[in-house]
Formats: C-alpha cells, sequence, structure tokens
C-alpha cells in the first residue's frame, strides 16, 4: 500500500521507466533500466566501469542521439512529460541540464564566454547577476575570470568548477552531473561536493550525481541506486546503501575490480558522430 | 624602376586581397562550423552580384533598397542550400561532400549562365563623385567603398563572434558540436546560421566588385583564389583568412609587376598565388594560424 503510493508520488521530478538504450541500432547498453529522482533531492547512481551511467544520463538529457544511440523502449518522465529521444537543446530548455563527463568545456574560449554559454537558452534576464550568481558559489571562478585567458588553461578542477558553475547559468530544475570527482585531489572532491550539497540546499535543484566515489556520493546524496550492466541492481536511501555489506564490498574489496576488468573486455568507445 | 605602377598594383593588391580576405572568412565560417568544404563559395558570389543587379536594372531599384533585398534572398537560398543538399549528407565522408559541393558549383555555373549572359554587365552609376582626392593621390570612390567595407565587414564579424549570443554558439559548434548540444544550442540552426551568413557576406563581396569593375561568369574564380587565401592562413582561423587572403592580393598584383616589367610570361598573376601556397605549405604545414588538429583535405 505504502509502496504504491510512492511509486505514483508526484514529487518526483524525473521518473525514468524500464528504458532499454541501443548504440548503433545493435549494441544494447541498458536493458529495462528504471529509477527515479525526487524533486529538491540529490540522487546518487553508482556503478563500475561500463554499468551504462553515463549512457543514463545522455538517455535522459538526449545527447544519445547524438552518440548514434536511441531509447529503444520505455519512457523517461520530465515534470509528467515524456521526454525519451527529444533533442539535447529542446530538453535543456525543459530545465534539464547535463554536466558531461570529463566537463565539457570550450577550450578556446574564456572563463566568461563559457559562462555566458550556459545563459543560452534563457531570455530576459541580468548575465552580470547570474554571472555573480554563479561566483558565490564559485568565489574561485570569479578570481580566474579576470585574467582572461583560454578556458583550457584552468586547472582540472577549476574547470569542473566552470562547467558546474555554467550549468548554473541555464538556471536548471534538473542537473544531470556525470562523475564531477574524476580527475580531483581528494581535497577539491570534497570542496566541490560541499557546493554540489549547497546548490541543492539554497537553490533547491534537484541532481542525478553519477559517480564512482561511492563513499562521496552517498555522503552528499539523500538516496542511492547501484547499477550493474545496465539495470538497476540495488536502491534504497543515502544511509541504507552505506551500510549495505554488498556495497561496502564492491567499492571497498577486491570484487569490484575483478568486475571492472572482466567488463574491459568488452568496453569500447566509439567516438562521437552526432547528428 | 617603375614607382608608380607598383604602388598602384600595391594598393590594387590590398583592396583586392581585403576582398579575398572577406570570401575566405565565409569559406572558413562554413568549414569550422559544418565541416563542409564548399567549392561554391564564388558561385555564390556571382549570384549575390547577379541578383542585385537585376533588381537594379530591371526593377530600377534604389542601391541601397537592391542590396537588401539581394542579403534577404541570399540568406534564404544559403539556408535552402544548407537544407536541402549539405544536411542530408551529415555524417558522410568528407570526400562525397567535396564532390557534391563541387558539382553544385557547376551546376549554378551553368544555370547563372543560362539566366543571365555570358557578358560582362557594369553596375548603374552609384556614387555621384567618381574620383577623390585624398591627400593629393586621386583614388575611385569605389576603390574606397570596397574597403571600407571589406573592413566593416570584418569588424562585424570579429564582434559578432565574441560578444553576440549567436556568435559564441557557433564558435562553440566549432569547438564540439556534442559540447554545443549539451548546452540547449541547436546544431540545426547553427548550421543555418553559418550557410545564411556566408552567403550573404559572399554576395557583398560580389557585389562590391561588380561595382568596382563588371560582373561577369569571372567573378566566380574568385571562390578558387580563396583557397590559397584560407590555406595560407590556415583552413580553421577566421583572422587566417583574411591576412591570407591579403597575402594572395599583394602577392598576385606582385607577381603581375615582375611579370610586366621584366619576365614578360604572362598571366603569373593568375598562377603566383598557387606557387607561393605551395611553399608556405611546405613550411607550414597548417597554415599559418591552423591549429594541427584539424582534419585536412
Ligand atoms: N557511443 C557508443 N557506441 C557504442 N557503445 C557505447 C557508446 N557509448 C558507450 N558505449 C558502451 O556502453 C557501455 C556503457 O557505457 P557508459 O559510458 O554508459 O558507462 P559508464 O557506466 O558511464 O562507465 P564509466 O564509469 O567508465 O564512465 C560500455 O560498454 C560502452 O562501451
Ligand atoms: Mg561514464
Amino acid at each position: 500500500m505504502a509502496q504504491a503510493a510512492q511509486k505514483t508520488n508526484t514529487d518526483y521530478i524525473l521518473s525514468v521507466n524500464n528504458i532499454e538504450v541501443v548504440y548503433s541500432e545493435v549494441i544494447l547498453v541498458l536493458r529495462g533500466l528504471s529509477l527515479n529522482v525526487q524533486r529538491g533531492k540529490i540522487t546518487a547512481l553508482l556503478g563500475a566501469n561500463g554499468a551504462g551511467k553515463s549512457t543514463t544520463l545522455k538517455a535522459i538529457s538526449g545527447l544519445l542521439n547524438t552518440e548514434d544511440g536511441e531509447v529503444s523502449r520505455g519512457s523517461i518522465n520530465f515534470e509528467g512529460q515524456n521526454i525519451a529521444g527529444t533533442s539535447p537543446d529542446k530538453v535543456v530548455r525543459k530545465g534539464v541540464f547535463q554536466v558531461m563527463e570529463g566537463r565539457g568545456i570550450v577550450q578556446d574560449m574564456t572563463l566568461l564566454e563559457n559562462l555566458k554559454l550556459g545563459a543560452f537558452t534563457r531570455k530576459n534576464f541580468n548575465m552580470n547577476e547570474e554571472i555573480e550568481k554563479v561566483f558565490h558559489f564559485f568565489p574561485r571562478l570569479k578570481e580566474r575570470s579576470i585574467t582572461g585567458g583560454a578556458a583550457g588553461y584552468l586547472s582540472g578542477g577549476e574547470q569542473q568548477m566552470l562547467a558546474i558553475g555554467r550549468a548554473l547559468m541555464a538556471k536548471p530544475k534538473l542537473i544531470l552531473m556525470d562523475e564531477p570527482s574524476m580527475g580531483l585531489s581528494p581535497l577539491l572532491v570534497k570542496e566541490v561536493f560541499g557546493i554540489i550539497k549547497r546548490m541543492n540546499d539554497e537553490l533547491g535543484i534537484s541532481i542525478l550525481l553519477v559517480e564512482q566515489n561511492a563513499t562521496m556520493a552517498l555522503n552528499a546524496a539523500d538516496f542511492g541506486y547501484i547499477m550493474e550492466n545496465g539495470k538497476i541492481v540495488l536502491d534504497g536511501t543515502a544511509e541504507e546503501l552505506k551500510n549495505n555489506e554488498d556495497v561496502k564490498e564492491f567499492y571497498l574489496g577486491g570484487g569490484g575490480d575483478e568486475r571492472k576488468s572482466f567488463k574491459n573486455i568488452k568496453s569500447f568507445k566509439r567516438r562521437k558522430r552526432w547528428l | 624602376m617603375n614607382w608608380d605602377l607598383l604602388f598602384q598594383l600595391l594598393i590594387n593588391g590590398v583592396i583586392v586581397g581585403l576582398l579575398y580576405g572577406v570570401v575566405a572568412m565565409c569559406f572558413v565560417l562554413i568549414y569550422k562550423s559544418t565541416q563542409v568544404v564548399n567549392f561554391a563559395q564564388g558561385e555564390f558570389l556571382l549570384l549575390g552580384a547577379w541578383v542585385c543587379l537585376y533588381f537594379l536594372v530591371e526593377y530600377e531599384l534604389p542601391f541601397w533598397i537592391g542590396f537588401l533585398l539581394t542579403m534577404g534572398f541570399m540568406a534564404v537560398f544559403g539556408i535552402v542550400v544548407q537544407m536541402l543538399i549539405l544536411r542530408p549528407l551529415i555524417g558522410e565522408p568528407i570526400i562525397s561532400i567535396i564532390m557534391v559541393t563541387i558539382g553544385f558549383s557547376s551546376f549554378m555555373q551553368s544555370l547563372m549562365s543560362w539566366i543571365f549572359g555570358n557578358s560582362a554587365v557594369s553596375y548603374p552609376k552609384i556614387f555621384e563623385v567618381e574620383v577623390v582626392n585624398i591627400g593629393g593621390l586621386n583614388v575611385e570612390t569605389a576603390y574606397l567603398m570596397s574597403i571600407a567595407m571589406s573592413v566593416a565587414i570584418m569588424i562585424i564579424f570579429f564582434l559578432f563572434f565574441r560578444y553576440s549570443r549567436f556568435g559564441l554558439a557557433m564558435r562553440a559548434t566549432a569547438y564540439n558540436q556534442q559540447i554545443a548540444q549539451s548546452l540547449g544550442i541547436s546544431i540545426k540552426h547553427v548550421f543555418m546560421m553559418a550557410w545564411a551568413i556566408s552567403a550573404v557576406v559572399s554576395a557583398v563581396a560580389g557585389i562590391i566588385i561588380g561595382m568596382v569593375s563588371a560582373v561577369s561568369t569571372a567573378l566566380s574564380f574568385i571562390g578558387i583564389k580563396v583557397f590559397p587565401a584560407v590555406i595560407v592562413g590556415g583552413m580553421d582561423s577566421i583572422v587566417g583568412g583574411v591576412v591570407g587572403g591579403v597575402i594572395i592580393g599583394v602577392l598576385e598584383n606582385l607577381a603581375e609587376f615582375v611579370d610586366g616589367q621584366y619576365l614578360h610570361i604572362g598571366n603569373m598573376y593568375q598562377i603566383a598565388p598557387f606557387y607561393i601556397l605551395i611553399v608556405i605549405l611546405m613550411i607550414k604545414p597548417y597554415g599559418l594560424f591552423g591549429t594541427p588538429d584539424i582534419e585536412r583535405v
């Protein structure tokens, strides 16, 4: 009874229902994946390399069609509308913004130009005010913006901050964040996660957070999913997952590594082919 | 040594070179944002010149009205070409796309010969004063206008790409289409806009050349001249296109000078740019301003 009520809860800003994703019409990567993101909360999506985490985010943001991928079954409901298969620019306009794995900074443009691009889809706003709002969360970016060089010369951490700040410029309702901790020092990871948490608190933005760094992610998140092989295998509140024996073993013991290498045999990345 | 002639030819070189630079920018714009090598760029220029002339002569419209109508026509034309001819080819190998633009350039050539004829036609007189005196030097008004327009177009390009929302979007698309899309930029719109801008600006160059000399099929040859300019400057650099254009324009005229005064080979000015091209590519394979990670053709 209680469970049924939860399933139809309108407080899910996003619900992904039993989706299947294929690349190049033959490579089946997601095999009936379902997950929900609660409005105003941080939801973590964890899993080993090649589990299909980035694919899940791309299915939601529509970036899948830039890689010859397709949602071949199921639905993705954002605020009650099925957005599966919608082109990425329209998805951004609806209020979903993906911070891509590897940050997706336009390296040959300046920090400020990158920020301005974040607001590409917005109308009637004050650019300087919005940039100041981003600097409120990332004072470090403000410092670096003064010199005005190409964003490609920023450090990895600064680029990650820029990518997140750029997402804020779009004023999204939901941010899809793909491995923000990638390539950052432990100290910086902590700083970045602190900021993500504050963004969620202060601005009420819902966040779907994909991570390899399970400890950090579960500390920041309210709810979590664990995926394996294109499916969710476990879900629960962040507390539950942190205390779950399987999760502990999977992420702390040697078992995880074995699976990773097994997965890597099949793992290949096709390079960009869009439109 | 005939200094007056040399000086005159150098000035010519700069004037023509700036126009090459404008057309080169149009070419680079399409190449950068849509990865298409447009062999029909010269035909765009010629089409603009013919259409404007048609408005002025057939309808006897005032120059500025005819000019603006031509701009509107060319914008639509650029978009239609992109949508009908190039959009279906997205993802095809670059060589197929090149073949298509070469084919399209021949098609446009023939179509324009058929519609507008093969003889050179002059623009009606547009300026009241044909020659102005600047510091003792007599300069044709048309030349001044040519320089002013070329420089103005370059400044507008610069401001557009530096400050405007769509300019930034086009740069992001040129950098990485997936990243651009993740920011909410519609690649379709960027592609259409690149072709529209390129067609419009090429047409302006065509009209200027038509006014300075005359309109004839030969104008489309500039589309080929632009290759050395673009390659010298670096395929992916808009600034490079401008610099390359001026270099080619000046060299062409210097070659003409050397040939006329000393060598007497004839037609040197037409081939000299291509020799220069070979030399520069041997020294700097990616052009003067190009970046090495760009795929070359
Ligand atoms: N464009 C593509 N074409 C074909 N297969 C792809 C494509 N992108 C990803 N895949 C495959 O889909 C599977 C899942 O990839 P995905 O990038 O979603 O994994 P991930 O969970 O994000 O992994 P990681 O932690 O390494 O980022 C992998 O086996 C990968 O090889
Ligand atoms: Mg990934």
